[in-house]
């Protein structure tokens, strides 16, 4: 299982849930259950995330593997200038 | 994940400063900017722009103009996809884009492209333009950020807003980010001092010399060419393509050498209305923008209005840091209050930590990424802040920020725990820094700020070819804004082992190489370096093979070293190193051509930190603000061309100044926007800079092969802030509102008595 850290805005989109459980082994997978799990997540999803991995930032990616016990979080898409 | 191959010392090119590679050409006039192409039979093109800051377009009339003769086409919104979806927020990016380069519906701001002429002549295009008849109805409009919340501000477009805003807000406000953690009330209990305080900053441009220029030819079976100054033409052939409504992969775009960028060309204003015209037409159309039109509908960055709250303890010790931030970013989704928010108070380690984001919209145009967008004016409200509390406390603010820094394993204030960085490094070369301890002179006054980017990775393509009298060619899709040409052949050279003016780096067309992200995100020199390192590493495994075979020995007894193969060890036989150029001269006899690649979207780009410390005196008769001392401190993981490096943390520090003292969009209560050229818009220039200082930290990011960061946008986040401080230690009394310019100066003199 993995633990995904959400930022607080998405509080009201899990029913006041911060920390989302989820089974999954990479970045894609763990996006893909926690819209199964809290179907309002599609739409940040959708827009845009990033993934953070034990602290390294997944811009993008969905098929960065998630160890267990690894520090998970979900954070708005990371863009440049 | 650390890589296991990072080699951080003992380079033999990397960290050398070679001369530039553009050097010649661009100081001979060589080479070849947007404005610079032509093409045989070519058309210019010119667009008409909205006078008004918020009208209904009820009718465009364009017959006059196309009855002229030298006008070969006129287009309007009709002229391009409907196919295109509105959706909230940024999921509908493509129709915010479409929307911005011509209007539908309504003009949105000031200059928002209602129509284009294309005609036999420039001067026959813009005469052209005042023949169509467009009648408004003007309504009313907003251009303050606070304004366009309030319950009686116009609507600019309904249902824009996203999942993100609660009911009830205005529906100007689109997009809101809220993130944190601990409890800042008990916080805020716990401290011995609380400041809080309100600060604004203003939008200001990214100020590149080189107005956006294009030549576009789009023929009647839907394939096209376009050539244009970009900081990514992957980009712009994706966009472009979906507003036209052709297929990707018949628009081949070619990035022109680019004069200047910082964000602001990071997607498309007049590309697919040149393509458009040239379809219609028939004919190759060359566009280029005027400065005015720069300014008027390019993409300045946000402007912002920020309240912060900060507690602290008397040992400097912070309790608890709060931030609301609300930031415009024109006529459509996409101000970076989400960054704003995140970056604000990522420097320093917090228990209890709440940010909020507001993404508002007004009628001015649509904002554009400015290096690091969002997070300098977060960092000139926090820092400001900060100072506050040192100066009340009777602190020390490097001191304080050293008790408070984000150190590897804190847990950031946007949430996960940081990975290796630098910005304990900075803060005590700082301290170190002659700089600091330097006296300053009565009527001036020094300030310090650190400030954070979380930099980016991206889609990345390159590949490497090598020639048969060993030089090597390297193709990359990533425009060179920051000098990368020279960076790439410094890690190639690292790589290969041959000399860097035997390797040529072009920035390849879009039909050359698979996608390239943008040159973004201060992610060239980290993925497109990566990219090339990767590139020629493949290339290095092929030149074993082949000399494992001339030698008859398995490739896996072979190495590559100092240029040549050698035996791998005593056991693999005895042979003499073989140089790269001995293999690639008979490699068509060998197995054909020598090449590597690389693609992938690499993830491990390593945010960034750097401490800024400012001295700046205040004339208090005339308000006029001078900075005279400047040094920028940065971790750049690993500086491969020294030079260009300190080039972009002189860069940062020099448009930082613009931003704080000078440079701001100003609007008049008609909306339109009054200082729409450089003789009004003050930026910098070389007579109001002191000589920028610099020291390069270098803390690896083990997510690259060389332990490169990103160092482009960082360099600008700590400007504002160490300014701000400077001069309201000279001036005596707190500025929080940007830019400093004289007249604010003398008013808030005067306010303080």
């Amino acid at each position: 299982m993995v633990e995904v850290h959400l930022w607080s805005g998405l509080r009201a989109l899990t029913g006041g849930l911060e920390v989302v459980e989820v089974e999954a082994t990479d970045t894609g997978e763990m996006l893909r259950a926690l819209t199964r799990a809290h179907p309002q997540l599609q739409a940040p999803i959708d827009a845009g995330v990033s993934v953070t991995i034990n602290g390294r930032v997944i811009a993008s990616g969905l098929t960065e593997p998630i160890p267990g016990g690894a520090e998970v979080y979900l954070m708005q898409r990371i863009r440049g200038g | 994940m650390a890589l296991d191959d990072l080699k951080t010392k003992d380079f033999a090119f990397v960290g050398t400063r070679p001369n530039r590679p553009d050097g010649l050409d661009k100081v001979t006039g060589r080479a070849k900017f947007g404005a610079d192409a032509y093409a045989p039979g070519m058309l210019h093109g010119a667009i008409l722009r909205s006078p008004h800051a918020h009208a209904r377009i009820l009718r465009i009339d364009t017959s006059k103009a196309e009855a002229l003769k030298d006008v070969k086409a006129v287009v309007t919104r009709a002229d391009f996809s409907d196919k295109v979806p509105f959706e909230p927020g940024l999921e509908g990016e493509f129709w915010n884009v479409l929307e911005n380069v011509m209007a539908g519906d309504k003009a949105l701001y000031d200059g928002h492209a209602v129509a284009a002429v294309a005609a036999t002549s420039a001067l026959a295009a813009r005469d052209a333009l005042k023949l169509i008849e467009v009648e408004y109805e003007i309504l009313p409009h907003v251009t303050d950020v606070d304004k366009a919340m309030l319950a009686d501000a116009p609507v600019i477009r309904e249902g824009a807003a996203d999942y993100s805003v609660p009911e009830g807000m205005h529906p100007n406000v689109v997009r809101m980010h809220e993130s944190g953690h601990g409890d800042v009330a008990a916080g805020f209990a716990e401290a011995d001092l609380v400041v809080e305080d309100h600060f604004t900053t203003e939008a200001t441009h990214q100020g590149y010399i080189e107005p956006h220029a294009c030549l576009a030819t789009l023929g009647m079976d839907g394939k096209g060419e376009l050539w244009c100054c970009t900081q990514g033409h992957w980009i712009v052939q994706k966009t472009c393509a979906a507003l036209l409504g052709i297929e990707t992969a018949n628009l081949r775009v070619t990035a022109s050498e680019i004069g200047g960028g910082f964000g602001g060309k990071t997607t498309v204003f007049i590309e697919p209305v040149a393509l458009a015209l040239s379809r219609k037409a028939n004919k190759p159309v060359k566009l280029v923008m005027s400065r005015s039109e720069v300014f008027r509908a390019t993409g300045p960055t946000a402007s912002a209005s920020m309240d912060i709250k900060i507690g602290m303890k008397k040992d400097g010790t912070i309790t608890a840091a709060e931030g609301i931030f609300r930031l415009q970013g024109g006529a459509f989704p996409g101000g970076p209050a989400e960054f704003t928010a995140m970056c604000a108070f990522a420097p320093y380690s917090l228990s209890n930590v709440r940010q909020v984001g507001y993404d508002v919209m007004t009628n001015r145009p649509k904002q554009a990424a400015y290096r690091a967008p969002g997070s300098p004016m977060a960092a000139f409200a926090v820092e400001s802040v900060i100072d506050e509390l040192c100066n009340q406390l009777g602190l020390d603010p490097i001191e304080v920020r050293l008790k408070n820094a984000s150190r590897e394993g804190t847990k950031a204030s946007y949430g996960p725990r940081f990975q290796q960085i630098g910005l304990v490094q900075t803060l005590e070369a700082a301290k170190a820094h002659p700089h600091l301890s330097a006296p300053l002179k009565p009527g001036q006054g020094r300030g310090i700020s650190c400030g954070f980017w979380f930099n980016h990775g991206g889609e990345t393509s390159v590949s490497l070819a090598l020639s048969e009298d060993g030089s090597a060619q390297v193709m990359v899709g990533t425009p060179d804004i920051g000098g990368s040409r020279a960076s790439m052949a410094l890690m190639a050279a690292e790589v290969l082992g041959i000399p860097y003016d035997n390797i040529r780096v072009t920035i390849a067309d879009t039909a050359t190489l698979g996608y390239n992200d943008v040159s973004h995100g201060s992610r060239v020199t980290y993925a497109s370096g990566l990219a090339t390192i990767k590139a020629a590493r493949h290339a290095v495994e092929k030149l074993c093979e082949r000399a494992a075979k001339k030698w008859g020995i398995p490739v896996d007894a072979v190495k590559w070293e100092n240029g040549c193969a050698v035996p791998s060890g005593p056991n693999a036989g005895d042979f003499d190193p073989l140089p790269l150029a001995d293999i690639t001269a008979n490699m068509g006899q060998t197995g054909g051509p020598i090449s590597g690649h690389f693609e992938a979207t690499p993830e491990g780009a390593g945010v960034s930190f750097a401490t800024h410390i400012v001295d700046a005196e205040v004339d208090p008769e005339t308000g006029k603000t001078r900075v005279v001392r400047y040094t920028v401190i940065q971790d750049a993981g690993k500086a491969i061309h020294p030079t260009y490096v300190e080039g972009q943390f002189q860069g940062g520090a020099a448009q930082g100044i613009g931003w704080a003292l000078n440079e701001e969009y100003i609007y008049g209560e008609d909306g339109r926007l009054q200082n729409s050229v450089f003789l009004d818009y003050r930026i910098p220039v070389a007579s109001d800079l002191p000589m920028i200082d610099t020291v390069i930290v270098e803390v690896p990011n083990p997510g690259h092969p060389f332990g490169v960061r990103g160092v482009g946008e960082t360099s600008i986040c700590p400007p504002l802030a160490a300014i701000a401080n400077a001069v309201s230690a000279a001036a005596g009394v707190r500025m929080r509102n940007l830019p400093m310019s004289p007249p604010r100066i003398l008013s808030a003199l005067k306010a303080d008595g």
